[in-house]
């Protein structure tokens, strides 16, 4: 990582505002909306062209919501979603439908979706049949180049799916996004179902394809030591809410919000001698429900650091450094830093 | 899949011969006897003398064999001789109808159109209408079309036959005289007019059939389609940017016809078994018409052979359903 991940240039590539994406609760006998699911309440962020912002927060924070619904796969409640001069949130479906090409998405379980009935190159040549007028030769090179380009044999290209190992239908899940040159690519935890091994085998495919191809990925993971290797940002969520946002190494080094503090604590270091020494700081109770979520900030309920205000009010995100901010009521703007105890 | 197909084909040999050993011993064992029908005026023994003369002197391991190389090579070779004009079986005793006389096949024979046209025709247009229904249904889970959907299915499936027979008769038929209530074998289908009558005649027992099979398939269709519609590779084919033609069709579509294909493979043997309800109610002479007279009448060699027949329509269609299953879909090999 050599370019400065600080601060996203001026021009952000991909950019979040205001992001909600509430699920109606139906229930009774007629199906009356008796409440709602706030899966995504409220996010907003940007990504610079060529970066990869990791996107991290424990299973049911609403991490693969927001890449979905960045992606409309989901259709968002409120707030907008730009991708380049794009406006996606408001994009009927036949317009939608012609930006897809630039924007695509890596998704979680490579087994469940790769379509059974379909070979390896009816799969990666689909959205070249929709969105191209390639020839049948020249959609067969693409096909073969694509799968070259993930690491895959050419000859494999007339197999079905279940011929296939986990790491290498993940790869073809990879080569399916990069069919049609997308600028942006949401990886749903790409690695999660994977082994250790080949996890950092699709991890360096990742990292390799966004060099060759210029691209600009959202890193969906509950994995920190994954994102401190392949992000240059990192935003943590909470409930829906994204409660830091900060470059990799000024996170990791020192985390504002005592959500991001508790998360790193639990990460094993592999140093033994520092293992050792590693404190962690142990939430307890469970996760608020999203449909019943806390008066005042999300996290009130299980921060070690609660005071009084924050079961009462929802602290604002501050911008404490340029590319960094923390919504925590304990975290001062730049302007009062000192003056509350900034861990 | 070729060795898979013959290898079950040679296992179902033995499954067969069980199967019609254990019928005819059901046969056997059942009470009643051919000629106790007949006038109690005959003397007890010219009524021997009959049972005698209908084979049934023998013991019954013996008739068993008997009816076996009667099934098997007689009835066959006659076939053949029909067929080719040829003259292998010269002679040889056929299966015949304690009834009639007259040849179970022949029998068989002259009553398979009419349930083939009447009961297969509905099984069609069943499976026709079923399959959109089943679509559209769990495309749209839970709006107006799926819910009455729903009810249209559980009428069609637990209304029993006979109820839904009688009352279109009594709207159509007696009412509203749109319909005949009677289906007439003797017409000939030879001009417009005839043919109209046809399928003017066809149209109450096809409805009431129809109905009950596309209550069964369509519901069948929608699981099966819900199952598939919130797959992962279906929001995959969404961000392909794929159209929702596409979406439904190729990509939902196909996945789930696989189970939908199979249960309409194990329906037909029923489509030749005929609907033994529906024929009487609408005075269709097909097969299962056939059955139940025949059941009536304690003609055991008539029993005997169409259940027969059906049981091996069973096999045969189980195995088309596993061949079907290995070709739709690729995960499953045979070899």
């Amino acid at each position: 990582m050599a370019e400065p991940s600080a601060a996203p240039a001026a021009a952000p590539l991909v950019s979040v505002r205001d992001l909600k994406v509430h699920f109606p609760i139906l229930s009774g006998v007629f199906r009356r909306r008796t409440g709602a699911v706030r899966a995504v309440d409220g996010v907003s962020f940007d990504i610079a062209a060529g970066e990869t912002l990791g996107l991290v927060g424990e299973s049911g924070c609403g991490k693969s919501t927001t890449g979905r619904a960045m992606l409309r796969l989901v259709e968002p409640t409120a707030g907008t979603v730009r991708i380049g001069d794009d406006d996606i949130t408001t994009a009927p479906p036949g317009h939608l439908r012609r930006l897809r090409p630039a924007m695509q998405m890596v998704f979680q379980d490579p087994q469940a979706s790769l379509n059974p009935r379909m070979t390896v190159m009816d799969i990666i040549a689909e959205p070249l049949d929709e969105h191209t007028r390639l020839s049948r030769a020249e959609k067969r090179d693409k096909v073969l180049d694509l799968m070259d380009a993930v690491g895959l044999s050419a000859d494999f290209a007339g197999r079905y799916p279940h011929a296939f190992s986990g790491g290498q239908r993940q790869r073809i899940g990879i080569a399916r996004a990069l069919a049609l040159n997308p600028r942006f690519i949401v990886c749903d935890e790409p690695i999660a179902a994977l082994d250790v091994s080949i996890q950092a085998q699709v991890v360096n495919l990742l990292e390799d394809l966004q060099a060759r191809f210029g691209l600009t990925y959202l890193f969906i993971s509950h994995d920190l030591s994954m994102v401190r290797h392949i992000a240059d940002r990192v935003a943590v969520m909470y409930l829906g809410h994204i409660v830091e946002i900060a470059p990799r190494d000024d996170l990791f080094a020192a985390p504002l919000h005592p959500y991001t503090e508790a998360l790193l604590s639990a990460v094993p270091e592999h140093d033994p001698a520092a293992e050792a020494t590693r404190q962690r700081i142990i939430l307890t109770g469970d996760v608020p429900s999203p449909a019943r979520p806390p008066a005042g900030c999300a996290f009130s309920t299980r921060c070690p650091k609660v005071q009084p205000v924050c079961r009462t009010t929802a602290p604002a995100t501050v911008v404490t450094a340029p590319g960094r901010a923390v919504a925590c009521h304990l975290v001062a703007g730049p302007a009062a830093a000192g003056s509350v105890g900034a861990s | 899949m070729l060795t898979f197909t013959l290898r079950r084909l040679l296992l179902s040999i033995p499954t067969l011969l069980a199967i019609s050993l254990v019928i005819f011993l059901i046969l056997e064992l059942a009470p009643g006897d051919p000629v106790a029908s007949m006038p109690l005026t005959i003397p007890p023994e010219v009524r021997e003398k009959i049972r005698e003369s209908l084979g049934l002197g023998a013991p019954f391991h013996v008739r068993y064999l008997l009816w076996l190389k009667a099934f098997f090579v007689t009835e066959p070779l006659h076939a053949l001789d029909a067929l080719l004009g040829t003259d292998f079986a010269a002679g040889s005793q056929r299966i015949l109808s304690f009834q009639s006389r007259s040849p179970v096949f022949d029998i068989i024979a002259e009553r398979l159109p009419q349930t083939l046209t009447v009961v297969g025709m509905a099984y069609l247009i069943g499976v026709l209408i079923a399959v959109p229904i089943g679509i559209i249904s769990a495309y749209r889970q839970y709006s107006w079309f799926d819910q009455i959907g729903t009810l249209i299915a559980m009428l069609g499936y637990s209304v029993p036959t006979f109820f839904t027979g009688v009352l279109l008769i009594v709207v159509f038929s007696v009412h509203l005289g749109w319909f005949p209530s009677i289906y007439d074998t003797t017409l000939v289908v030879d001009s417009w007019d005839s043919f109209l009558l046809q399928v003017r005649q066809m149209t109450l027992p096809v409805a009431v059939l129809a109905l009950y099979n596309a209550a069964q398939i369509s519901r069948f269709m929608r699981a099966s389609m819900l199952d598939n519609l919130h797959q992962d590779y279906v929001r995959t084919a969404r961000a392909k940017g794929m159209g929702e033609r596409v979406v439904v069709f190729v990509h939902v579509l196909r996945n789930s016809m696989i189970p939908v294909v199979t249960v309409v493979a194990l329906g037909v043997p029923g489509v030749f078994g005929g609907a033994i309800i529906t024929e009487q109610v609408f005075k269709v002479n097909g097969l299962g018409q056939l059955l139940i007279t025949a059941i009536y009448g304690n003609d055991v060699p008539m029993v005997q052979t169409l259940t027969f027949i059906f049981a091996i329509l069973i096999v045969l269609f189980n195995l088309v359903a596993d061949v079907l299953y290995g070709l739709l879909d690729p995960r499953i090999r045979y070899d």
